[in-house]
């Protein structure tokens, strides 16, 4: 492993965070603020309880997911669309490095921002309600889990992307509809039984029932298949990376 | 002098079918300055780019400084450094940063005090800490020569350095090129200013349609294909050219005012003593003489139109 290379990718990515700091640190709290005010007191004052949990609590593991799914594939295809859009990708493919050592600059990076946000965001949720996590080790494997294997799906959806529409397209078509149906802001319990069923199609639904099991020690599906379901996309996304790289596809003619 | 660069029967072609590169093959001597020159779209670029990883041969190979360059990577690229076509350069980072990432890129240890002498050498050190964007366009190709230099390279392959380059930095640059090779880097510079090749080459390729027509000392081929012209001006103006003077092959220009007379300069007998012995004898006067010599850019139009010699005959050396 060239890890010279990759830890200057990874710094290289990392200061462009740096750059729009605030930017980053600030939209996450105003938006998981916004999201308190409208859904914690405004509609959570009429619901008080799901599962035995406070709303304004309960919707918090749905929530950070939803944040750190869409800043992971945002960071990630980003990351690797710049350069690709501006020519200097040129300097990646020519240099010493396999793309073992690309991606772990590159994902390493997204996910290391995305963690970040999901932090600032559970620190800005423990603000307005009270919060405890049952199994802090789980907790932190799924949040970790979920920054890294969406990191990859992005790198993916920035290495296919054309333009910058694509590149909002997968996020804005397939995952945010999935992150909002996934169960973050209610159980699948409160659905009629048919959607109970097709909900289970939903990935999203494994991440967020698992990762919610972590605080409140309960789970829409059985944590193991929760572990299993964002194991499996994980290595998904690592082989369909592996392909990639293999064929060159999308990047070297 | 060992070969640095050994290019094999390299083929390319791209998915749409197109054929970019139809057999290269070419030896690149350490220390060399060799020219590329071709018409756009001539395969230059993509010749570059397969030798450095961006683009993967249909067929053949390429050894740098002893390793393939497909299954030996990591060596043989280490010793390469590119200079792109085009201004690929992220806006918003600083100029030391970005040809520090370069070093970073090629797996070297930060060496700040190497840095800070290639950006000296660029004259880019005063500007270290400007974003790119605040950059002007010749400054933008110094911070891309210096970023390929800054891992310390053995080749240095220059893809079109002074396209859209006013003309003082483009002496600047081939300044910079006299420099690097007496450092002992080996260059290769593609253009298609034929001036460029003229000026700083030691050797020069010439490569349309993906066939290298020719590979030769730029010196040896300006003298073989080198073709001079005696343009004998007249105290007044013919109308016709004498049939005396019919056997020499003039031309007429300056609306009959002189004459034109093309010879080779290597050869024996130029057949000036006896042209101008039969010009006085036809009783032109003379108000004047002059030689001129074919530049490389006349030779390549001559070859790439094929119109002065066909690709046999330029391999076989004949003129």
């Amino acid at each position: 492993m060239n890890w010279t290379a990759v830890a200057t990718i990874y710094k290289a990515e990392m200061a462009r965070f740096w750059r729009t700091f605030l930017q980053s640190f600030i939209s996450p709290v105003l938006s998981t603020s916004l999201y308190f005010v409208v859904f914690g007191s405004a509609i959570g004052s009429r619901i008080q309880e799901v599962d035995g949990v406070e709303y304004g609590a309960f919707i918090v593991p749905g929530l950070v997911m939803l944040s750190v799914i869409t800043q992971s594939i945002s960071n990630a295809s980003f990351g690797i669309y710049f350069p690709k859009f501006i020519g200097n990708i040129y300097e990646i493919l020519s240099a010493p490095i396999n793309f073992l050592e690309v991606v772990a600059g590159f994902v390493g990076a997204a996910a290391t921002k995305s963690l970040f946000i999901g932090t600032v965001i559970l620190c800005t949720a423990s603000l307005f309600v009270d919060l405890s996590v049952q199994h802090p080790l789980a907790m932190v494997a799924f949040l970790v889990l979920t920054c890294l294997s969406f990191s990859l799906m992005g790198f993916i959806i920035g290495i296919w992307a054309g333009n910058f529409e694509q590149l909002q397209l997968v996020p804005l078509l397939v995952v945010t509809p999935l992150v909002f149906l996934g169960g973050s802001f209610y159980s699948i319990s409160m659905l009629p039984p048919v959607w109970q069923t097709i909900t289970l199609f939903n990935p999203v639904v494994y991440l967020v029932s698992g990762f919610r099991w972590a605080f409140f020690g309960q789970a829409d599906v059985p944590v193991l298949l929760s572990l299993c379901a964002i194991g499996g996309f994980t290595l998904a996304c690592v082989g369909v990376i592996w392909w990639i790289f293999k064929t060159g596809w999308r990047i070297r003619a | 002098m060992a070969a640095i660069l050994s290019i094999r029967d390299l083929r390319k072609t791209y998915d749409g079918g197109f054929q970019a590169l139809k057999g290269v093959s070419l030896e690149i001597a350490e220390g060399e300055i060799l020219a590329l020159l071709g018409p756009n779209g001539a395969g230059k670029t993509t010749l570059i780019s397969t030798i450095c990883g961006i683009t993967t041969a249909t067929s053949g190979s390429v050894s740098v400084g002893g390793f393939d360059n497909v299954s030996q990577f990591r060596h043989a690229r280490a010793l390469i450094g590119l200079v792109p076509q085009e201004i690929t350069l992220e806006p918003f980072t600083k100029v030391l940063d970005t040809v520090s990432f370069s070093r970073g890129l090629f797996g070297k240890p930060a060496d700040p005090s190497l840095v800070e002498e290639v950006l000296r050498k660029l004259s880019l050190w005063d500007k270290r800490d400007s974003r790119i964007m605040d950059l002007s366009g010749g400054m933008k190709r110094r911070v891309l020569i210096a970023k390929a230099l800054a891992h310390e390279p053995r080749i240095l392959f220059l893809d079109e350095p002074t396209a859209g380059v006013d003309v003082e930095l483009r002496k600047d640059m081939w300044e910079i090129v006299r420099e690097l090779k007496a450092d002992g880097v080996t260059i290769i510079l593609t253009t298609h200013y034929i001036e460029e090749a003229e000026a700083i080459a030691d050797r020069v390729g010439v490569i349309t349609g993906g066939e290298l027509l020719l590979v030769e000392e730029k010196e040896q081929l300006m003298a073989r294909m080198g073709q001079k012209q005696l343009e004998v001006q007249l105290a007044a103006p013919v109308e016709a050219i004498p049939e005396t003077l019919s056997q020499h092959n003039l031309q007429i220009v300056n609306g009959g005012g002189a004459l034109l007379y093309t010879y080779d300069a290597r050869a024996e007998r130029t057949g000036i003593t006896t042209l101008l012995n039969d010009v006085a004898q036809a009783g032109l006067v003379l108000a004047d003489v002059q030689t001129r010599e074919s530049s490389l850019e006349d030779i390549f139009v001559g070859l790439v139109s094929g119109g002065l010699v066909s690709k046999g005959a330029a391999a076989g050396g004949a003129a």
